[in-house]
């Protein structure tokens, strides 16, 4: 992991060569750590600079390009802060943080280092920013390992406490209050009709004659959302969940239309959490900050669910009526619930294959 | 290495063609730049702010501008009903209207592009689309083929009037072993981009109101009628205003086009209504709420119920030989055909499919002033667009503009 066979592109663009030097055993990748020198790289640095740091680069046509139309773009901003005789380190490191990140690739095809890579980047930037620091992970699907879910529609009393957990747990906006779940409340003896329900209820629970039902993204096995997407910015992890890359998303909605479970959102603008309110245990598929023209969505708290938690709506859920656990585990809960209550999904009939079933007691 | 002094020449002598021109020109000119950077101006906010600036919400999440992208590519489209009779089935009479048809070509694809651009969360990231540099995946998602298709047909309706134009520009005839290929081919992709446009609704299972295998077909009629009347219109002031000569029988010829596919249309559309309410299903809902409203939410009714009317009562005028003939009565159907399917395929299309959502909720749209701010910005681009493809087209085909050795 030197400086020579990174594999994204990096400008050096006029500060100290520990800045650019790379990641040192404890994983980080710029700075911070403290536990070695930096002899060795600066070494490197030396024989290869200014001119050679930029081109001598190996790279295929893709990145070629890649570099040429980065250059064009904001070669401007880049000279002017390289030049400005008052920006400090910090400054230059957080333009190339900036520069780097603008024009990373697509996360689902990085490799593990790329993608730690990354992640250290936006630790360090938010480091920079705010002087403070987060956790973020990158970890991957586990192998057996495939995430279901179930909702008990007879223990449900529409308390919205998973609302809520999932709001803070996840970093979404405030401001819209924007929510991944959506607890639908319905009349008995209507059975379930959706069109009569009510999702955005403000009255004391559970009412008199009512019966509730959570919908939140299904992470179906056959996902319309992600064939759609026209960069493959969303797509099915091996262990099931679908995410989305924030940072690849270009803002289309094309998967917002697609989507027959009202399971996705969108940032309509700048995302804001107070500082204090902020989860600093983030993952980057996950609860992240966002930013403003991105989709997002439920992702079944990958970064609690691969640290073998369950997600927040779970755990917050008074009733017990949320049920969450790997599939392909013949002892989890989930399975006996499959196996032992007469279950059902929602819209079979679309083929879309969700991996979130309903029962009753 | 002549190429390029012709070439250079030529945008010379354009340049001085489009600033030069009657006080009327220059105020229409102004008055579009004007409208431009309006449009700019708020699209700068909407930058800024975000897409909340917009009426558009988790709800319904797309609105005016991609209603104004489909209903674009569909004008784009129906240039091929000027370009099949004139290159492929030479028919002498289009032949004048047909570069001006693909100067309306382009300019709404451009129009196309720009709706796009300006309805994207993050047009900064854009790159990511671009294949080779970005991940495009091809063939999964509809929308990558709308990009290749929109695009191969931009290049095909720049280049061909374009060849046609620097021959003409330097006194030659164009050679058609040259252009008849290119022709050919353009008929198909326009064919094709209406039909992938329309695709990118038909494929979504998860709004029923889209997912019906006449939507395609009902694109293209609806298509071929109103492109041609607009292109009426157009030549309608160009031989009122320039010395470019159109025949009479060129216009008819035309207006021929535009009746057939506005009868083949209105046919679809009594399919379509029967279809929805002979016996409704749950999937009817959103044709109810278009064409009637839901549980007393009605946004769409003054809408729906100009359009309808507008369409038939333009159709029954159309269709008689002798209100058709009369260019007053003509000029006026093309204009209410026009905009009676802006609206049915754009504000009647894009909005309906997302009300009532996914659970049955009914959540209304309606633009906010930024919005039309911005669509009326680029409305005036691709007038402004047309207006100079067409001065230097017109100054070429009338011999006005040559080539000075």
């Amino acid at each position: 992991m030197s400086s020579n066979n990174k594999k994204w592109f990096s400008l050096n663009i006029g500060r100290k060569n520990q800045e650019t030097s790379s990641s040192c055993s404890c994983g980080k990748q710029s700075g911070g750590c403290g536990g070695h020198n930096h002899e060795e790289t600066d070494k490197i640095e030396e024989r290869k600079n200014g001119f050679e740091q930029v081109f001598d680069v190996k790279m295929d046509r893709r990145s070629a390009f890649k570099q040429l139309a980065a250059s064009l773009a904001i070669g401007a901003g880049a000279v002017s802060t390289s030049c400005s005789m008052f920006s400090g380190d910090e400054s230059k490191e957080k333009a190339q943080i900036d520069w780097e990140e603008q024009f990373k690739g697509n996360y689902k095809l990085m490799t593990d280092e790329e993608k730690q890579a990354t992640v250290d980047r936006l630790v360090r930037s938010y480091q920079l920013r705010t002087g403070k620091t987060i956790n973020m992970s990158a970890k991957n699907a586990e192998e057996n390992v495939l995430f279901g879910y179930a909702f008990n529609i007879s223990k449900c009393q529409g308390y919205m406490d998973c609302v809520s957990a999932c709001v803070e747990e996840n970093n979404q906006d405030r401001n819209s209050q924007m929510q991944y779940i959506r607890i639908h409340e319905m009349k008995d003896g209507n059975g379930f009709n959706f069109s009569e329900a009510d999702d955005n209820y403000y009255h004391e629970v559970p009412a008199e004659g009512h019966f509730y039902m959570g919908t939140q993204c299904f992470h179906c096995d056959n996902p319309p959302c992600v064939n759609v997407c026209p960069v493959q910015a969303t797509w099915r992890e091996d262990d099931g969940l679908v995410v989305v890359d924030y940072d690849w998303c270009v803002g289309c909605r094309y998967c917002m239309a697609a989507c027959p479970y009202d399971g996705r959102r969108f940032n309509w603008s700048k995302p804001e959490v107070p500082e204090e309110e902020i989860n600093k245990n983030q993952h980057y598929l996950g609860n992240r900050l966002r930013k403003k023209g991105v989709m997002e969505k439920c992702t079944f708290c990958v970064q609690r669910s691969r640290a073998g938690k369950n997600p927040a709506c779970v755990e917050a859920c008074p009733t017990g009526a949320r049920i969450f656990g790997n599939l392909l585990d013949p002892n989890s809960t989930i399975r006996w619930v499959l196996e032992n209550k007469k279950v059902f999904r929602l819209k079979e009939d679309l083929g879309t294959e969700p991996k979130f079933w309903y029962f009753m007691d | 290495m002549r190429q390029i002094k012709v070439f250079k020449s030529l945008v010379r002598d354009s340049l001085d063609t489009i600033t030069r021109g009657s006080k009327k020109y220059h105020l229409w000119m102004a008055a579009l730049t004007f409208m431009m950077l309006v449009g700019m101006y708020c699209y700068s906010i909407q930058l800024k702010e975000g897409l909340s600036v917009t009426g558009m919400t988790d709800r319904v999440s797309w609105g005016l501008y991609i209603s104004n992208f489909t209903f674009l590519v569909g004008v784009a489209a129906a240039a091929v009903m000027l370009v099949m009779p004139t290159y492929v089935l030479k028919d002498i009479d289009f032949k004048q209207a047909v570069l001006i048809g693909e100067g309306v070509a382009v300019a709404a694809l451009v129009m196309c592009l720009a709706f796009v651009i300006a309805d994207m969360g993050g047009p900064s990231v854009l790159w990511h689309m671009i294949p080779g540099i970005g991940v495009f995946n091809f063939p999964n998602s509809m929308l990558t083929w709308d990009v290749l298709v929109l695009n191969g047909y931009l290049f095909l309706n720049i280049t061909i009037p374009f060849y046609i134009l620097f021959r003409h520009y330097q006194g030659k005839e164009s050679k058609k072993s040259v252009y008849i290929p290119g022709a050919f081919l353009s008929v198909f992709w326009a064919v094709a981009i209406h039909l992938v446009t329309a695709f990118l609704y038909q494929g979504l299972q998860a709004r029923p109101f889209w997912n019906n295998a006449l939507l395609g077909p009902r694109f293209l009629a609806s298509a071929f009628a109103a492109g041609p009347a607009l292109i009426i219109l157009v030549l309608a002031v160009i031989r009122t205003y320039t010395s470019f000569k159109i025949e009479n029988k060129t216009i008819k010829k035309i207006a021929m086009v535009v009746t057939v596919a506005a009868q083949i249309n209105l046919i679809m559309l009594i399919s379509e209504l029967f279809k929805e309410f002979y016996a409704p299903t749950h999937h009817s809902e959103s044709a109810y709420y278009l064409f009637f409203g839901l549980h007393g939410k009605d946004a769409l009714l003054p809408w729906i119920w100009t359009a309808i009317p507008l369409n038939v009562l333009a159709t029954v005028m159309l269709t008689f030989h002798k209100l058709r003939n009369n260019f007053k009565v003509l000029y006026f159907a093309c204009f209410i055909l026009f905009i009676a399917i802006w609206i049915e395929k754009g504000f009647g299309l894009i909005v309906p499919g997302f009300i009532p959502g996914p659970y049955g909720k009914i959540a209304e749209y309606m633009p906010t002033g930024i919005e039309i701010g911005v669509t009326l910005g680029i409305w005036a681009l691709g007038a402004f667009v047309f207006t100079i493809l067409a001065k230097t087209a017109i100054g070429i085909e009338i011999g006005k503009l040559r080539y000075k050795k």
